[in-house]
């Protein structure tokens, strides 16, 4: 079956099998290996991407099922050799060791900061509770994701969002 | 883990997923959400020769409140519960269960529909609906018929929908004044079936009597049960405390759990007595009563 996806907004497509799996199209097809495979079960959420905005488990959906819609991988964050502020924020907060998590991490917290700019550490250990960690303990991940949210309220004029 | 081959089917209209679904028969399965049976395709404990994929069709994924109830579209999310201004104002138990549901990314495409529809006992929506007292339309071929939600759920796994039948949309009855409702549920982390789970829906009266009331318990049995013994000890009396105790013991005593990883029988029915009790506080306090 074709199918054809917009990717960090490049158009896409390929030929495939219904049964193949939405993260094996990104990494093996189209070669964006950023997007991991962790537990291959729904549990993880190392495989997190966005689509049409909203992150979802890529283990846990067919790539025919992302037919005309956009999708969003950890490749996308960076703009114009410039990294996202969530990206500055997992560095300097330490918001890694192994990084196995972490795109998935990053992809939630993006979609999530879209919506809640100002959130709690409440508010953001909700947000990441899909998403396993098995290094960190969380406390330097819920740093990196406060570090970006202020710095992107700190970019966005007062008074109104881009 | 590569599911086995299935031919994939994308129907645009409700008319001809249930054309495909009749012509398909037992071969068939319906993929909504999919955050179900993905993962069982995924493990080939279920290997159907087709799928049927009904996101594409436009128009179900709703939530409204209309003609006397809340109305959930067969494509409504679970986000979308927790994302609608009437279900946090309106159906409290709603909101409690679906913030409790798998995890945030789970609900990003997991569907209320598919959460009835794959009858299993350990999903929170089966007990919900039954406390609610909700009502299930389901399209066929020949057109639509109401199934009462009481009379939905035949076994594990197995619903009162036909294989060629889509579940289109749930009717939750809107709530009478003084009404509340909670959704109690003991998961050992976030992402686990419950342990246990206690849904309950209340009406008091003017003078502060149980008026109407809903029981339901998820995950103690091969199906949802309906603990009808502790909502006729509770009806037309006043809910104090001796009467909360009460029924949440005839509610553990309606349990019929099995022992596993999560716990002993003797320990799921205590704690089907311990969170019927917290859910009907919670729930009088939010139809304002228990004053």
């Amino acid at each position: 079956m074709n199918v054809q996806v917009t990717i960090n907004g490049e158009k896409l497509s390929a030929d495939v099998e219904p049964r193949l799996l939405l993260f094996h199209l990104i990494r093996e097809v189209f070669r964006l290996t950023g997007t991991h495979i962790g537990c291959d079960t729904t549990h993880c959420g190392a495989c997190t991407v966005l689509l049409d905005g909203r992150p979802v488990k890529s283990c846990t959906m067919f790539a025919v099922q992302a037919h005309n819609r956009e999708i969003q991988t950890v490749e996308g964050l960076e703009q114009n050799g410039a990294l996202h502020p969530l990206q500055e924020g997992f560095i300097a907060e330490h918001g890694l060791q192994c990084g196995y998590c972490t795109p998935g991490m990053l992809m939630t917290s993006k979609a999530f900061l879209d919506k809640h700019p100002s959130p709690s550490e409440d508010d953001i250990r909700w947000a990441i509770s899909g998403n396993l960690c098995r290094c960190t303990g969380y406390v330097n991940i819920v740093k990196a994701v406060q570090h970006a949210a202020a710095k992107l309220r700190a970019a966005v004029p007062a008074g109104g969002a881009r | 883990m590569i599911p086995a081959g299935f031919d994939y089917h994308a129907p645009a209209t409700v008319g001809e997923a249930t054309a495909l679904l009749s012509r398909l028969g037992e071969d068939a399965k319906v993929l909504s959400g999919g955050q179900s049976l993905i993962p069982l395709l995924k493990l080939r404990l279920a290997s159907p020769r087709h799928l049927v994929d009904i996101n594409r069709i436009p128009g179900l994924a709703y939530v409204k409140e209309a003609d006397g109830a809340l109305r959930i579209g067969a494509l409504a999310r679970e986000v979308d519960l927790d994302d609608s201004d009437v279900v946090r104002s309106r159906y409290p138990l709603l909101a409690d269960a679906t913030r409790v549901i798998a995890d945030p990314l789970v609900r990003n495409l997991a569907t209320v529909a598919g959460n009835l529809a794959h009858g299993d006992p350990a999903n929170d929506h089966p007990a919900v609906m039954l406390a609610l007292g909700a009502e299930i339309t389901a399209t066929g071929p020949s057109g639509a018929r109401r199934i009462p939600i009481g009379s939905f759920f035949k076994g594990p796994f197995e619903t009162a929908l036909k294989p060629d039948e889509l579940l289109t949309e749930i009717r939750v009855p809107a709530p009478a004044p003084r009404s509340g409702g909670a959704y109690v549920k003991l998961e050992r982390k976030v992402g686990d079936f419950a342990t246990a789970a206690v849904a309950a829906q209340i009406t008091l009266a003017a003078d502060g009597t149980v008026a109407a009331i809903g029981i339901a318990l998820t995950n103690v049995g091969l199906t949802p049960i309906k603990a009808d013994k502790a909502e006729v000890a509770l009806l037309g009396k006043r809910p104090d405390d001796a009467a909360i105790k009460g029924a949440a013991q005839l509610a553990a005593d309606a349990a019929r759990p099995e022992a596993d990883l999560r716990g002993s029988v003797e320990y799921k029915k205590d704690l089907v007595r311990v969170l019927t009790a917290r859910a009907l506080r919670k729930a009088i306090e939010r139809a304002g009563g228990g004053k």
